[in-house]
């Protein structure tokens, strides 16, 4: 950030991130509630808004909406519906059920891998819209297209919002924000947390100001469609309004619209233009008041969050907690799976390694029998195979959803290769070719690779590079 | 062709005896419909061939011996604002002429259920709003007992459909008083049961915080029939009340020895004084019937009517926001999304609707909230905390239905205001969500006739129907 804003200045962000619940059916009614299907098939009258049609609010949105609160170390508090009143064509009832000043979900928080804590104000549930495609026109968006179709698909699908609180000071925290957020919806099971297909959506509140001075004036981002796009979205933003600022002028509140393909921001509306919802209370709904009972189930059946399995994964693998290979195996949900190698005899230092490198597109729980996998950490970490090798039959493995990693090392003919014999193949190396050789020992790190390749191949693949380097390297002294 | 009694329960039960089929029954009304309703105007649209089916299938059934339901071969109008599945449903708007609902509103599932035989959609003041229902779009329905009258509203159509013996019984829909009024101008009882008690789901709506389905009959037995068969809970509709529907019918009967009728000291005036003196010779009947009469104060009942027209419009300008010429009825061709709106809704709405719309948006405004539907949202809380109280000293309070008797066309339709104070005693029970009926006892001006108002706290139609049973036996001066 130092970059970004000179010494003295501070950036204050917000986010608002919607996400689409995993739920059977919609928040309202009985249609499905599923994505990529013919448009205008989920539909139903409370869904089109059809006279006469009333919400039934779903008991399977509430309960995931309320395991969201939890997660984030909110309050579950008796709370109320209300209507957000607006026109667009994608909105049925020309209102959207919502919840405004009771919320389900109240003070939580967040804390990033990195040990800072981001508060959420609240978590509260309510109904998406239908979705418009404009076609003609230069823009895409509603004013100067031709027509626009409506699928009403989307429309009354589940959504909770979860508001932060301005407690994000750089891109990099609202990169991770969004993204542990991600990964604890996924987690408990909520949704499918898509931000490309949008049953994840962000918007950013920033603003600039002077540390020690009140906060500036804040503008919405919108359009932010993926994690990436969400950091360079605010970084701009915040070096926008800087320069307006340090210029002499002011920053106007007002909602703006991220351009990914320009790298830029734009005015959508201000303030001026915003639409008074007139909010009240939806006469069509009672209060919903969740039981502490049925709170105390909620919590108990939630599963171990991401952030407490990262740490007993690191713990046991002796990896670094913020490091790729931890997170990406807890986003897997293979974290289990990884500390059942070491239950079997395993080394689970190299198992995190096998994992991450081989099971992306197995499932959590991966075909391969956990002891195979032990064995081959066990050959491998007893230099009965060299690591390239381990790769090989580790790949063999994964194909055939498990095997006995000898016999196929056997097969394979993979063996290990005494030090000494090694010695032998780097003697007729260094004959081979005393040019590289020499080039090596002068400091030229290209040349071991040429030296390197010489051994494989004379050991016809079964010498371990790392024994050849670590050889090559004594020589030189 | 048999004698057609006049009431729905007689009708039931000579179906079910097979002393006349359902098919004579509907033929009769239907033959009644045609000779009379070109003057009266009681409905947008009589449905003959739903009805002439729907008889047959009561009569096979009956013919097979199965179970034909409480109301086989019952002639029932509904009020057009209720939805009927492939039959048009407008709430006499030109925003929604023609438009026909995909599905049944739950009391039409219900009624057809028990048998009863759906003859056609009724008139009524556009989307309920309204006294007289001269603010439909199809045309006023005029007052069966004097043509050049209005039959109050906005549920005119369905008490003119059955003061003019189209149906024995009909539906429907009270905010404000839209079943009460207009049964009390035509002379017919009037039922707006506790509010969840019978389930919205299908009503169109208008105030949704207001709206109940409710019966018109020539008889309280027969509105407590009808009450019956249509309360009860729906899960289609979150307002219902999950509990069993008491037996209304034997209340009708059962008198009212015993009970303490209230009479409110601080009523705001207004009404015409024979509609004051039927009421008082009510309290003297059903004293005279064993109950005891009660004063009891009501003094936030004076601010009601404001409550109300802040309230029902704000509910109002969002649930008729919906008709946006984007997905059903009436759309307007414009340059843009913005100008069709506005086109579409100028042209789909009348001037009572607009100007309710335009209250209502007013005031849930940022910057006026607080001041106009802040304020009505307490003073519905301080109604209920006056009938809590009431309540505590009364069974059931009497008023007035109607300040006065039916009154010519015209006579208030161009002053809002004055069409307004029509409500004046009906609005509380609505902002309360309690029960109340109107039941004709008597005449007033120019003979025609006056309704008193039965009040009951939340669930207490058994003693609503007590002493609306009490009141109809008792019989009013003429």
């Amino acid at each position: 950030m130092s970059e970004l804003l000179p010494e003295g200045w501070e950036l204050i962000c917000g986010l608002e991130v919607h996400v689409e619940l995993a739920t059977k059916t919609k928040l309202f009614s009985g249609s499905p509630n599923r994505f990529g299907d013919e448009p205008n098939t989920n539909i139903d009258p409370v869904t089109l808004g059809l006279p006469g049609a009333l919400p039934v609010l779903n008991e399977q949105a509430v309960e995931l909406a309320m395991r969201i609160g939890l997660a984030l170390n909110c309050t579950i508090q008796p709370c109320t519906f209300h209507r957000k009143n607006y026109f667009y064509p994608d909105m049925p009832k020309a209102y959207q059920i919502s919840q405004y000043d009771q919320p389900l979900n109240i003070d939580g928080h967040l804390d990033l891998p990195g040990g800072v804590r981001i508060g959420v104000e609240r978590a509260h549930l309510e109904e998406d819209t239908g979705k418009s495609t404009h076609i003609g026109g230069a823009t895409g968006r509603i004013h100067g297209s031709e027509f626009s179709l409506i699928d009403f698909n989307r429309a009354g699908v589940p959504l909770v919002e979860i508001v932060s609180r301005p407690d994000i000071r750089t891109s990099e925290q609202a990169r991770q924000y969004v993204s542990e957020l991600r990964a604890i919806l996924l987690a408990i099971g909520a949704s499918d947390a898509k931000m490309e297909e949008g049953s994840m959506r962000c918007d950013a509140n920033v603003s600039v100001h002077r540390v020690g001075e009140p906060f500036g004036t804040r503008c919405e981002i919108k359009n932010v469609n993926s994690i990436r796009a969400l950091g360079r979205a605010i970084e701009y933003e915040a070096r926008r309004q800087y320069d307006i600022i340090e210029s002499g002028g002011t920053i106007r509140q007002e909602t703006r619209h991220w351009d990914d393909a320009e790298g830029r921001t734009h005015t959508l509306r201000t303030k001026e233009d915003a639409d008074d919802y007139r909010y009240f209370l939806e006469p069509d709904l009672v209060p919903l008041v969740p039981g502490d009972e049925w709170i105390a189930r909620v919590r108990t059946n939630l599963p171990m969050l991401p952030a407490a399995r990262r740490s007993r994964l690191a713990t046991a693998t002796g990896a670094d907690v913020q490091g790729e290979a931890v997170s990406v195996i807890v986003e897997r949900g293979q974290d289990d799976y990884v500390l059942s190698v070491g239950e079997a005899g395993g080394d689970v230092a190299r198992a995190l390694v096998y994992v991450q490198q081989a099971f992306a597109e197995e499932p959590p729980t991966p075909r391969v029998p956990s002891k195979d996998i032990a064995a081959l950490t066990v050959m491998e970490r007893d230099s009965k195979v060299t690591s390239t090798q381990a790769k090989t039959v580790l790949a063999e493995i994964v194909t055939n959803g498990g095997g006995d990693p000898a016999a196929i090392a056997a097969a394979k003919g993979f063996e290990a290769i005494d030090t000494s014999e090694v010695e032998g193949f780097v003697d007729q190396a260094i004959a081979a070719d005393p040019d590289a050789w020499q080039k090596f020992c002068n400091g030229e790190q290209k040349a071991m690779g040429a030296l390197v390749g010489m051994v494989m191949k004379a050991s016809k693949g079964k010498a371990d590079g790392k024994v050849v380097t670590a050889i090559l390297n004594a020589r030189r002294g | 062709m048999a004698n057609i009694p006049t009431t729905a329960a007689a009708i039931a039960d000579a179906v079910r005896a097979k002393e006349m089929s359902a098919t004579e029954v509907v033929e009769h009304h239907l033959g009644v419909i045609a000779q009379r309703d070109g003057d009266i105007n009681a409905f947008n649209l009589v449905t003959a061939d739903i009805a002439r089916d729907a008889a047959k299938r009561v009569d096979a059934a009956i013919a097979s011996g199965a179970d034909v339901g409480v109301l086989a071969g019952v002639p029932i109008a509904i009020k057009d604002n209720m939805c009927t599945r492939g039959v048009p449903t407008t709430c006499s708007s030109n925003m929604l002429a023609g438009w026909k609902p995909p599905y049944d509103a739950t009391v039409i599932t219900t009624l057809n259920a028990a048998g009863a035989v759906m003859v056609g959609k009724t008139n009524l003041d556009e989307f309920a709003m309204g006294s007289s229902t001269e603010n439909s779009a199809f045309g006023p329905t005029r007052n069966p007992l004097d043509t050049s009258r209005v039959p109050g509203g906005s549920s005119g159509g369905s008490a003119a459909a059955v003061a003019a013996g189209f149906a024995p019984v009909s539906l429907g829909s009270d905010t404000g008083g839209s079943i009460r009024q207009p049964a009390a101008l035509c002379g017919v009882v009037g039922v707006k049961p506790t509010y969840g008690l019978v389930s919205r789901y299908g009503l169109v709506a208008f105030a949704s915080s207001l709206d109940q389905i409710g019966p018109f009959a020539t008889t309280v037995d027969d509105a407590a029939l009808i009450t019956e068969v249509i309360a009860g809970h729906d899960p289609k509709d979150s307002t219902s009340i999950p509990r069993p529907v008491p037996s209304l019918r034997a209340a009708a009967r059962e008198g009212v020895q015993g009970m303490r009728i209230g009479r409110v000291t601080d009523l705001p005036e207004g009404a015409e004084p024979e509609v004051a003196a039927r009421l008082d010779e009510a309290f003297a009947a059903l004293e005279k019937a064993g109950a005891r009469i009660v004063d009891v104060t009501l003094p936030s009942l004076s601010y009601a009517l404001t409550a109300y027209y802040l309230i029902a419009p704000a509910e109002a300008s969002s649930n008729l926001a919906r008709y946006d010429g984007v997905r059903y009825g009436l759309r307007a061709s414009a340059a843009d999304t913005n100008a069709m709106y506005g086109a579409t809704r100028a042209a789909g709405f009348g001037d009572e609707v607009k100007r309710r719309i335009m209250l209502g948006t007013y005031a849930l405004s940022a910057g006026y909230y607080d001041a106009y539907y802040g304020k009505a949202l307490k003073v519905r809380r301080l109604i209920a905390d006056d009938f809590e109280r009431a309540y505590a000293q009364a069974d059931v309070v009497l008023m007035p239905t109607s300040p006065m008797v039916a009154f010519p066309f015209g006579d208030k339709v161009d002053d809002p205001m004055s069409m307004y104070l029509c409500d004046i005693y009906t609005i509380p029970t609505n902002l309360a969500g309690h029960p109340a009926m109107s039941v004709p006892f008597g005449t007033g001006a120019h003979g025609l006739p006056v309704g008193v108002q039965v009040l009951a706290p939340a669930l207490g139609e058994v003693a609503m129907f007590r002493v609306g049973g009490a009141l109809e036996a008792a019989g009013g001066a003429r």
